[in-house]
């Protein structure tokens, strides 16, 4: 009897140890996470700083002085170019590793590894849309030059060399919390940051529904309502700007096309403004004399930051900006002779193909009047806890099919992907990004910056650029596929040869200008040039507001210092608004009005068009344009079971402004006939109701910081990891386009001059580590719209009163 | 004193084996030198319960208990850093106290 009780006593001691020790669902094991002693206690940092520090790593060839400021932002010092990205790779490994491995795993579709079944559709999506077999055509591209093969050889070997110093109470606490070890970095996982990048950026696709529109509504109408060039515009290249070169001929539009554009044959709500600005002034609209660069690129914000801040130093560079974790060198930034910046080009360069398979067995294809063998990859999925998954991705010569049939496609997710169809994608092919960053770290000048230029492929980016030679310019830059006028707007036919990619656009005849009369040069994802430019790059782009403004202000300023650009990316005010409020407001009567109505009238009548964070106005505004955007297109649009795209805003205002009897104003859905005004009403009335139910009579709970929800999460959503939410002005289509958790990424403005100084901030901290207090030291500075200083070290021994600590890394 | 020897065991044993040592250690130091069942769970369950809030305080007051503030927020408890660390400990001491029980319930197994 005492013995049974002692060993009921014993197993139920091994049960709850065993219990304690696995992972149950979302709940990390409590044993291994909550123990002080390997648990997450151990990821706790000390306020107390070390203040020199030295390691012996294996592989250094010589010695590395890291320097690291009020900020922890390193500043690297190397005897030679392998150790500099070796140290690169250690420290941003030190300070991100969980986010490296995380994003990396999204890339290479290696969640279900470590999450489990949940994640298998998001890693066949990524499996079956070529992610790892355009990775491995970047890597070789990478690995065929000597100097970008030694710049992810020695960041792998850092990385790694940090991993291997590891043990498991030291792992990053997301480790710690889904239960799993960190792996060796391998350098293809680089090349999956570049993947990544080409995905958000370039990997969109609005082809599918407008083959939808097509259909449904016919060539002359989506002529009519997505017109190739937009009713305002303001584009990069100045406008008038003569093409001093000769031409590649343009293919022609095959047969195919012709006569689906001349024979008869749920919208997305879209958003204007997911999108980045960057700006350059000459030295004679400067207070020193010397041009200032500005830069704020916006993606989604998150914790761990998108972007990790390096000074990196050798005999051969010396260079300050922003890094990717996970990829060598600085993307974003300036040395002492030049800086640049980046916004998206967003150029169609991922097209659709119907393929005609032979039969059920998919092995042949027809293409230029014969049957042609397809390619067979085979994606094998690990799962957590799981037998693999095997998948079998069919690709034609232009790429995979990603969904062959509805059977492999998951229902409601991916909606812009046909079924059926091969994918040809530029992120696709060969290429070598990291010798652009490599040559542009180094870059003394406006040639250096051209010549860099032309190695970078995808995502095709718009490179701002200034100098100390007093030189400003920028290029459209990127691969662009030779196409025909539209090639690529509507799904097109795979069999026909005539609808391949042609060839690419020559780098020296990419859109670009240097030192343009006006004074500056600009971007905001707006159409690189007018229409006299004779290559084809997409259909549409980002709608001109932002463009707009940023020209205004430019325009008119002078004198200008680093403070005035701070301001301008902080600007609010709205284009779209100077546009479309006052015939808004002309076609509303007051006298019709009841008391709720009436306030909301008077405060939209007087707002400034500045989407301030206190402003009222900004939401009684923006609430009805979207009604009135919405009733509009809704009823021809938002149809169950076909995807379709709906017109711009651009479009919607030139219909407001100069076509108020279209029947686009009329809802199919009512005996009475609509027009402008019928809708302008209808869209406040309801604004009003809807602003009354959610926030009571109008007054203080109106105000737009409030209604609009900004907030920052961790990336993998942790409640308490993140900002939750905060009240902040802005708004897709301004300056300061920040709305959800999309926005500035990363400011930037440097002054150029003898001493070239920088001035920056992104939401976040250098370190990845929750248990830091270099988490989120600098969000406070982000939210405030205010920069801090960059420390710009202009040799190992400058003193500075802003750095706190040394790491000297020897090699063994 | 079960109490004091457990208490040093887990602490020192802490810094290079398994979180679950605590219960090995305190299992056969009660095996060893518990008297009752019942005092040597309560010896087990305070000495791990005291040697975890120790190491965890180490770690977490010259952090200004910034993480642990954090981390709770996961949890479904009060969200104040105090509570994760009662939690932690009272894990500890539970798996501490059941090893301790089942030494001395071995104990007096094998004592006649």
């Amino acid at each position: 009897m005492k013995f049974i009780k002692a060993f009921i006593s014993i197993a139920i001691t091994i049960v709850l140890i065993w219990l304690l020790g696995i992972k149950i669902g979302p709940v990390p094991p409590l044993g291994p996470f909550l123990n002080p002693s390997t648990g997450f206690w151990q990821n706790a940092e000390s306020k107390h700083i070390v203040a020199a520090e030295n390691l012996v790593l294996p592989g250094l060839l010589g010695k590395v002085i890291i320097r690291y400021d009020e900020h922890r932002i390193p500043h690297i010092f190397a005897e030679n170019d392998h150790d500099l990205y070796y140290a690169q790779g250690y420290v941003t490994a030190h300070d991100r590793l969980w986010e490296m491995d995380i994003q990396t795993r999204e890339a290479a579709g290696r969640l279900s590894e470590i999450i489990g079944p949940k994640a298998l559709e998001t890693d066949r999506y990524h499996r079956r849309m070529g992610m790892v077999y355009g990775a491995e055509n970047t890597l070789r591209g990478t690995l065929k030059d000597p100097a970008t093969k030694m710049m992810l050889m020695a960041y792998t070997e850092g990385v790694n060399g940090y991993i291997h110093s590891l043990t498991p109470k030291d792992y990053p606490i997301e480790f710690k919390l889904l239960d799993y070890k960190p792996e060796d970095w391998q350098p293809i996982n680089c090349a999956y940051l570049v993947m990544l990048m080409s995905e958000t950026l370039a990997g969109g696709s609005d082809q599918f529904a407008m083959t939808n529109d097509l259909k449904r509504f016919g060539a002359k109408t989506v002529d009519d309502l997505f017109p190739d060039y937009p009713f305002f515009e303001d584009p990069i290249i100045p406008a008038g700007t003569k093409w001093n070169f000769k031409p590649l001929p343009i293919p022609k539009p095959s047969a195919g096309f012709l006569a689906q554009m001349t024979a008869r044959i749920k919208t997305k709500e879209i958003e204007p403004g997911v999108g980045s600005n960057n700006w350059a002034i000459s030295g004679s609209k400067s207070a020193t004399g010397y041009p200032i660069l500005a830069n704020d690129m916006h993606l989604n914000l998150t914790f761990p930051a998108i972007w990790y801040q390096v000074q990196m130093s050798s005999p051969t560079v010396n260079v300050y900006g922003v890094s990717f974790p996970g990829a060598p060198g600085v993307v974003v930034g300036y040395n002492q002779h030049i800086s640049w910046g980046d916004t998206n080009v967003d150029a169609d360069v991922l097209d659709w193909y119907q393929v005609k398979f032979k039969d059920k067995s998919k092995n042949e294809y027809w293409y230029n009047n014969q049957w042609v063998k397809v390619k067979k990859r085979v994606e094998v999925i690990n799962v957590r806890s799981r037998k693999p998954v095997i998948d079998t991705v069919i690709y034609t010569h232009h790429g995979p099919v990603v969904y062959g049939d509805a059977s492999e496609k998951p229902a409601e997710k991916y909606e812009t992907v046909p079924i059926g169809d091969a994918l040809r994608w530029v992120a696709h092919d060969e290429s070598n990004e990291f010798m652009a960053i490599y040559l542009l770290n180094r870059g003394k000048n406006y040639n250096d910056y051209r010549e860099a230029l032309a190695y970078f492929g995808v995502p095709a980016q718009n490179f701002i650029f200034a100098s100390n030679d007093n030189d400003i310019a920028i290029t459209s830059n990127g691969k662009f596929p030779l196409k025909f006028k539209d090639q690529g707007k509507f799904v097109l036919d795979g069999s026909d040869p005539a609808n391949d990619w042609h060839g690419w656009v020559p780098a020296d005849q990419h859109p670009t200008v240097k030192n343009p009369s006006q004074g500056f040069v600009r971007s905001a994802n707006e159409s690189p040039t007018d229409t006299a430019y004779p290559y084809y790059i997409n259909w549409r782009f980002e709608q001109y507001y932002r463009s707009k403004r940023i020209a205004d202000k430019l325009t008119a300023m002078k004198n200008a210092t680093v403070d005035s650009m701070r301001i301008m990316q902080m600007d609010n005010y709205s284009i779209l608004a100077q546009d479309v409020l006052p015939t808004m407001l002309k076609y509303l009567d007051p006298s019709k009005m009841d008391n709720d109505q009436l306030k909301a009238f008077d405060i939209v009548k007087k707002w400034d068009k500045h989407y301030a964070a206190k402003s009222i106005g900004a939401s009684i505004f923006n609430k009805w344009w979207g009604k009135f955007y919405d009733t509009i297109w809704r009823d021809n649009f938002d149809v169950k079971g076909i995807f379709l795209k709906a017109p711009s805003f651009d479009r919607t205002e030139k219909l407001l402004l100069t076509e108020p009897n279209s029947k686009w104003f009329d809802n199919v859905h009512t005996p009475l006939k609509e027009n402008a005004a019928d809708i302008v009403n209808l869209a406040f009335n309801s604004m009003v109701d809807e602003m009354v139910r959610k926030y009571g009579k109008p007054g203080e709970k109106w105000q737009w910081g409030d209604v609009k929800q900004t907030f920052i999460n961790h990336l993998a959503n942790l409640p308490g990891f993140g900002t939750g939410d905060f009240s902040a002005g802005g708004v897709g289509g301004v300056i300061n386009a920040l709305r959800n958790n999309n926005g500035p990424s990363w400011r930037m403005v440097v002054q150029m001059g003898p001493t070239v100084t920088g001035y920056g901030v992104f939401p976040g901290g250098e370190s990845g580590n929750p248990g830091s207090f270099y988490y989120r030291d600098m969000f406070q500075t982000w939210k405030d719209g205010k920069l801090n200083e960059l420390l710009f070290l202009k040799s190992v021994g400058e003193s500075s009163e802003r750095i706190k600590s040394t790491l000297t890394l020897s090699g063994k | 004193m079960l109490f004091l020897i457990i208490l040093i065991l887990s602490f020192v044993s802490s810094y290079f084996l398994p979180w679950w040592v605590v219960a090995v250690m305190a299992f056969l130091a009660a095996f060893f030198i518990g008297k009752t069942p019942g005092k040597s769970f309560l010896s087990g369950f305070a000495a791990i319960f005291i040697v975890w809030t120790v190491l965890a305080l180490l770690k977490s007051i010259p952090n200004d208990n910034i993480l642990a503030s954090r981390v709770v927020q996961l949890f479904p408890i009060p969200h104040r850093w105090i509570f994760l660390l009662a939690v932690t400990a009272a894990i500890g001491g539970l798996v501490g106290g059941m090893g301790a029980l089942s030494g001395a319930l071995l104990k007096k197994a094998f004592a006649k």
